[in-house]
């Protein structure tokens, strides 16, 4: 464990930070601004190895308000573009900005191709259920029949659960958290960061101007989250609401509800979380529940080891010919193969 | 085995044509490698469908390969054809069009059946006389059966024997030319020796029966030798155009001390310079095959932010789907190669036929003042230098370049004298190697050439934004500000301009005041060059000038426009390159020369056309 000592303000650049009051997004900053001093020490990373990028949407302005590298891209491309940075040097800690539209409209493709590579990544997907730069058109997260600028009368598609998505895709990591939960969001990056491969943190932020208390239902305050959301840590028990008497058990393959004392429930039926599992259909129901039926999940859902990590395999390919290559040179490639010489 | 009857001939052109699966690539290879090795001019291409495997006898699946060799260098890879193999009815109907006037004709005679011949959709069951070839030197050895004879005792099974054809058809050609057969029978050797042995000695067999039926029948009565041609002293390799233009970024990367990186996704014909660069570990090359052609621009863009030397590879319906990102480098100032193979368009178009498609998309395909350095290769072999000059282009001035080159000279190949790394320039990318000791580091403060410093994340106190939205003239932070934006417009221009500094002088082949001026540019070269030196031969007054960098255009063009009486640009669309030229220099009057059938020009109709302006 090194000690840089940094600080959030070794953080924060002197751009002035331009999202609407009471956007969600600012709780974000904060959060990645108090974990990355932690990253750094926890992984030996020095401030200058920190690359921020992003794509387009008002949550890819993150990377201007981030006193580390950054690249501003364009609509969907992040994952490309720093897929790129981080095959180019695997000892930069990338980390990935992006929106609800960004990666799973126009960007869906760079998106699950960046899960299934499992290149060491780190994803915040800012998930709003809308687009709030272009001034609130419905987005492919935006609640079936919500009504936007370009849904007058109700959407008829369905949205994505980017859990579902990202879990589908074999993705290795998948965690959620909520814009007011400043300390889980913290917690959640760092393991994040910690986790080698693609790691994609689901941040639900409240847009106040084009899709207000989207996600109010269940996060709206304190008491409200404590009820309806279920924080899930590796090697705990599932339990919340007051006083942790609810709790999740599997019965008749599927995820229930219960009270923990009532209907002969005790805490031995209750799950126990295992993120590091492989096997991805506790973690896909969890991931997939929604409110009134279930709690949502928030936490670490996914974090399972794989060794086998895109920008390294690249390298270590790289280093394995170059081991026994008898072209060194590109004079030596020009001259390999069939020649001949004119005297 | 010499000749001591043959003919002395100065060039001859020969297509092999059959099936897919025949072999034509191989044996067309085999010949045009021998015809090098003992130091003829050569120029090769390969003509074959987009379908892998197209029904067999059908015209559709008919694959070619047409080589031409000399006893001077060879600049094309010749029009029409001296001698024609065709492996069955089909390649025979599909290359009919070829045949010089006095052509000698090799056709399979077991392949001329009737199912043979119907397949092929022939309207009788006389392909000869239906394809009008009775004045022509017609031979029709029973290729098959003579194979399947020599072959008997090798204990091989009839479809393994019956493969070996088109090595039979060879040792025809290798005596016809007075060829030597160690070098095809070397490689034979080397190809199946470990494998299967058996094979190897089948397919060296069939050589030699082929040598032995062409020596010993009297249906070819002449014999020729094409003599050595006079080439500049130095060691030799044959190389194609995609090839040429993967070695030439290894050579930029390696010229710069930076490590290369391809995004690319497969698109034809450009798809050999990313399976040419995923061999390249050795030299420390790392590849992505991105998920799609805006990822592989993406990627790339990605790895010259983090201080790699990148390129990505495409060819027209994928530079359209990169000029977003295009937008991007030019924005974040960024160096980046990427190459158009281009191919017919638009949309889907000829994918493996070739067309100088793409250069108005290349100039002006992007949204805003979005200037970008174009260059055009304009053979196989010089794709080498004009891949490196596009990496020394955009690292040293910190911008995209894009390259164009055609599936003409990117699959054609020709002999390359190989050059020594050490007579090449070096590469000096304005690299900022450490934070200023006082004052904020700014990103987009520029050098000399206006080129803003490059620096790569990692490194200490360079910490910095960039992106794809307006710039800071400085800072490099978001600027809404009016007159910084017009400056900045100016600026990015301004650099792109400035390249013409370092661009080698044009010059004309012929007299500076020939009555016509041919211009050309790109991959059209040779046959222009051929056509122009034909004409000159004849004493008419004409003259040559041909376009490798296309933006900016190098200093000097004007002067040497002047002083013809008529000029001519030749392309193979339909006047993308005169339009720029009218463009650039409103004062002369340029004439059209275009074509816009999946093919090159010809030798024979540009001498028709440049007669017909004299």
């Amino acid at each position: 464990m090194a000690e840089y000592k940094y600080t959030p303000a070794d953080f924060k650049s002197d751009q002035i930070v331009k999202w609407c009051p009471g956007c969600g997004d600012h709780a974000i900053l904060n959060a990645v601004q108090r974990a990355m001093p932690e990253v750094a020490d926890a992984l030996d990373v020095p401030h200058n190895r920190f690359t921020f990028v992003s794509g387009i949407g008002c949550s890819s302005r993150f990377i201007y308000y981030m006193k580390t590298f950054g690249f501003h891209t364009i609509h969907g491309r992040a994952n490309a573009v720093a897929t790129g940075i981080k095959v180019a040097n695997p000892d930069l800690s990338v980390w990935v900005c992006t929106g609800d539209g960004d990666s799973l409209a126009i960007g869906g493709n760079h998106f699950i191709h960046a899960i299934r590579r499992n290149i060491d990544l780190n994803v915040i997907l800012f998930n709003n259920e809308i687009y709030g730069l272009t001034k609130g058109q419905y987005s492919p997260t935006t609640k079936l029949g919500r009504i936007t600028k370009t849904s007058p009368y109700g959407t008829v598609e369905k949205p994505f659960n980017p859990g579902e998505l990202v879990i589908g895709a074999k993705g290795t990591f998948f965690a959620r958290t909520i814009d007011m939960e400043v300390m889980l969001t913290k917690d959640c990056l760092v393991a994040a960061a910690k986790h080698k491969g693609m790691a994609v943190v689901e941040a639900l932020v409240n847009c106040v101007i084009f899709n207000d208390k989207t996600h109010a239902a269940f996060a709206g305050d304190k008491a409200t989250r404590a009820e309806r959301t279920i924080t899930l840590r590796h090697g705990e028990k599932m339990l919340f609401g007051e006083d942790n008497r609810k709790g999740l058990v599997f019965e008749n393959m599927r995820l229930k509800v219960v009270t923990v004392g009532e209907e002969g429930y005790t805490i031995d039926d209750v799950l126990t979380h295992d993120a590091h599992t492989p096997d991805t259909t506790l973690h896909s129901m969890l991931a997939a529940m929604k409110y009134p039926d279930y709690p949502v999940a928030v936490g670490v859902i996914r974090d399972v080891e794989d060794d086998h990590i895109y920008d390294e395999k690249v390298a270590e390919q790289v280093e394995k010919v170059q081991a026994t290559a008898k072209i060194r040179c590109v004079d030596d490639l020009l001259r390999s193969g069939e020649t001949w010489e004119i005297r | 085995m010499e000749n001591l009857n043959a003919k002395e001939l100065h060039d001859v052109v020969i297509r092999f044509s059959g099936d897919s699966g025949d072999g034509m690539q191989l044996t067309g290879t085999l010949f045009s490698n021998t015809s090098a090795l003992i130091g003829n001019g050569i120029s090769t291409f390969p003509d074959y469908p987009a379908e892998i495997r197209a029904p067999q006898g059908t015209v559709a699946g008919v694959s070619g390969f047409q080589v031409h060799i000399g006893s001077t260098k060879v600049v094309n890879p010749g029009d029409y054809c001296d001698v024609l193999v065709a492996m069955n009815p089909a390649a025979l109907k599909a290359n009919r069009k070829w045949l010089k006037p006095d052509a000698t004709v090799i056709i399979d005679g077991d392949t001329l059946t009737e199912d043979n011949v119907k397949k092929a959709g022939y309207a009788t069951l006389d392909p000869i006389a239906e394809l009008g070839l009775e004045g022509y030197n017609v031979v029709i050895p029973d290729i098959t059966t003579m194979t399947k004879a020599a072959l008997a005792g090798t204990g091989l099974d009839n479809k393994s024997i019956v493969k070996c054809k088109n090595m039979f058809a060879l040792g025809i050609c290798f005596y016809i030319y007075n060829r030597p057969e160690d070098y095809a029978k070397r490689y034979l050797d080397a190809k199946f020796a470990k494998k299967n042995p058996a094979v190897a000695e089948a397919n060296k067999l069939a050589i030699d029966a082929g040598y032995n039926y062409a020596a010993n029948t009297h249906q070819f009565a002449n014999t020729y030798k094409i003599a050595p041609a006079e080439l500049e002293k130095g060691v030799y390799r044959s190389v194609n155009g995609n090839v040429a233009t993967a070695w030439g970024f290894c050579a930029a990367a390696e010229k710069a001390g930076l490590p290369l990186f391809c995004g690319s996704y497969p698109i034809t014909p450009a798809t050999v310079i990313l399976e040419e660069l995923a061999k390249r570990k050795d030299l420390g090359v790392k590849t992505v095959q991105a998920e799609d052609e805006i990822a592989g621009i993406c990627t790339s863009i990605g790895a010259a932010y983090a201080g790699n030397f990148a390129v990505t590879t495409t060819s027209g319906p994928g530079l359209s789907l990169k000029s977003e990102a295009m937008g991007l480098a030019v924005m974040a100032e960024l160096p980046l190669v990427i190459v158009d193979v281009q191919r017919g368009g638009p949309s889907t178009g000829l994918p493996t036929k070739t067309e100088q498609s793409d250069l108005m998309q290349a100039l002006y395909g992007r949204n805003g003042e979005c200037p970008a350095v174009v260059i055009a290769a304009s053979s196989p072999s010089d794709c080498f230098h004009y891949a490196f000059m596009a990496g020394k282009i955009a690292m040293e001035h910190m911008t995209p370049v894009i390259l164009l080159t055609d599936g003409f000279i990117a699959n054609g190949s020709e002999p390359w004298r190989i050059p020594s790394m050490a007579d090449y320039p070096a590469i000096c990318p304005p690299i900022v190697a450490e934070a200023p000791a006082e004052g904020e580091f700014m990103p987009y403060a520029r050098n000399e050439n206006l080129a803003r410093g490059w620096a790569f994340p990692g490194k200490k106190g360079l910490e910095h934004r960039i992106g794809g939205l307006e710039k800071d003239r400085l800072k490099g932070s978001i600027s809404y500000d009016p007159a910084n934006h017009q400056e900045m417009t100016a600026t990015r221009a301004a650099k792109v301009a400035k390249v013409a500094e370092e661009l080698p002088a044009p010059t004309i082949e012929g007299a500076a005041d020939a009555d016509l001026l041919v211009i050309g540019w790109g991959g059209t070269r040779g046959n222009l060059h051929a056509a122009v030196k034909r004409l000159q031969a004849e004493g008419k007054s004409v003259a040559h000038l041909h376009f490798n960098y296309i933006n900016p255009l190098p200093h000097g063009v004007a002067e040497l426009l002047g002083g013809h009486k008529r000029i001519v640009v030749c392309e193979l669309n339909e006047g993308q390159f005169a339009a720029y030229l009218r463009q650039n220099f409103r004062e002369f009057e340029f004439e059209q020369f275009n074509k816009c059938e999946g093919l090159p020009f010809t030798v024979v109709e540009l001498e028709e056309k440049f007669n017909s302006l004299l």
